[in-house]
């Protein structure tokens, strides 16, 4: 068995939210995805990729905001990360 | 002496909004051909040779100088080069002028050159894109300096063009930190004829794209400093005499295109959240860039900023 995995960031908190960005990591081999590489997010929404097969491993937690630091921007916030397991030949 | 055309307001609220100006074929094919001369080119892909000896040959023989950084722009470059030719152009000159200020300070600059599958199948190591990053380190300042990326020759979508991210350059983010994000929604590919330049924030979002073409790809880059507060260093005579306070949420025909309406403009990868306050954060550029601090977009600051709030 071997791991794919997808990583979703969405509009909002809520899985049905919007794709916004995306990557996608490969442990079988078979394909090599990487920064740049497309255009158009795999899926419009978490619950597309749900309904696809992947599992839901990881959400991102929704964290209050330091005083003084409300309005300072970093990394994007609404991160979600899928899991398929693939099986591979002997 | 004639002074260069200085940018107007709403190229500076573009460039406040979206973190880059970009300028088509603006520098001659004659100062073009001779930086690809002094560039020279990599030799052929060689059986066992790998692509970073390549490089480092192809760089070492570059007619480019190694320049310290700290030393005024003006003198980092020999006269009648080809980067003192192209920095010499009104355009270019004006545009420095108006995002940096006078006499700017040389940062650092560097031949950046993409190469085809054959240097990596006859070399060995993966052929793969640059993860997207933000340049240098986590920079809470509130200035900014200035990036110039030159496309001396034409870059199509095959040989996988600078890729940046419109919008991201407030973020405050630690390099390569954001290597995970492989893709957001309306990233962008440098595709663009010979003599294109970027101007870009410091801070932008971007990274080098896969080369799958079957030649070389070239992009050099000089980063500069301030050495003054970059305040109404434009053209401001182009502001409007009054702001352009508009209705907001409820709205029923198309506005005008202000320098509201562009700082107002979000991207396709903003959160509904935060993309607000991106908003708020262009606001706070904007009144430095303006020497305004009470310029206000929409009511966002002026809501928070109410003094009948405060206890």
């Amino acid at each position: 068995m071997r791991q794919k995995v997808l990583v979703l960031y969405l509009a909002n908190s809520a899985l049905d939210a919007p794709t916004i960005a995306w990557a996608v990591y490969d442990g079988t081999g078979e394909t090599r995805p990487m920064a740049g590489d497309t255009d158009q997010p795999p899926y419009r929404t978490g619950v597309e990729a749900l309904k696809d097969g992947w599992r839901l491993f990881q959400a991102a937690q929704i964290l209050p905001h330091t005083r003084g630091d409300e309005f300072d921007l970093a990394y994007l916030k609404y991160e979600f990360f899928f899991e398929k397991l693939v099986e591979i030949a002997a | 002496m004639t002074s260069p055309p200085l940018l107007g307001a709403l190229d500076m609220a573009r460039f406040t909004a979206r973190g880059f100006l970009r300028f088509d074929g603006v520098v001659p094919d004659e100062i073009n051909a001779q930086f690809l001369a002094e560039a020279g080119e990599a030799d052929y892909p060689q059986p066992g040779r790998r692509m970073m000896q390549t490089y480092g040959a192809l760089l070492a023989n570059a007619q480019i100088p190694e320049v310290p950084p700290g030393t005024p722009l003006p003198a980092t470059y020999a006269q009648g080069s080809a980067v003192e030719r192209l920095l010499a152009l009104p355009l270019v000159q004006g545009a420095i002028r108006s995002l940096v200020g006078p006499d700017p300070v040389f940062d650092h600059h560097f031949l950046h050159v993409t190469f085809p599958p054959a240097y990596y199948e006859a070399g060995g190591g993966e052929h793969v894109s640059q993860h997207t990053h933000q340049d240098s380190t986590i920079d809470p300042s509130e200035g900014f300096d200035l990036q110039i990326m030159y496309y001396p020759h034409q870059v199509t979508r095959e040989m996988g063009g600078t890729r940046f991210v419109p919008g991201t350059h407030l973020r405050r983010v630690s390099e390569v930190a954001l290597g995970r994000y492989q893709n957001i929604a309306g990233q962008q590919h440098m595709v663009c004829e010979a003599g294109t330049l970027l101007f870009l924030h410091n801070g932008l979002w971007h990274g080098g794209g896969v080369n799958h073409s079957e030649r070389t790809r070239t992009m050099f880059k000089i980063r500069m400093n301030p050495s003054v507060p970059q305040v109404r260093q434009w053209d401001v005579s182009t502001l409007p005499a009054e702001p352009a306070q508009r209705p907001i949420f409820f709205v029923k025909t198309p506005q005008p295109e202000t320098v509201e309406s562009i700082l107002m403009s979000p991207e396709p990868w903003f959160e509904q959240d935060t993309g607000r306050l991106e908003f708020v954060n262009r606001i706070k550029m904007w009144r430095r860039l303006a020497g305004d601090p009470t310029f206000d977009a929409d009511h966002w600051m002026t809501r928070l900023e109410n003094p009948a709030r405060r206890a």
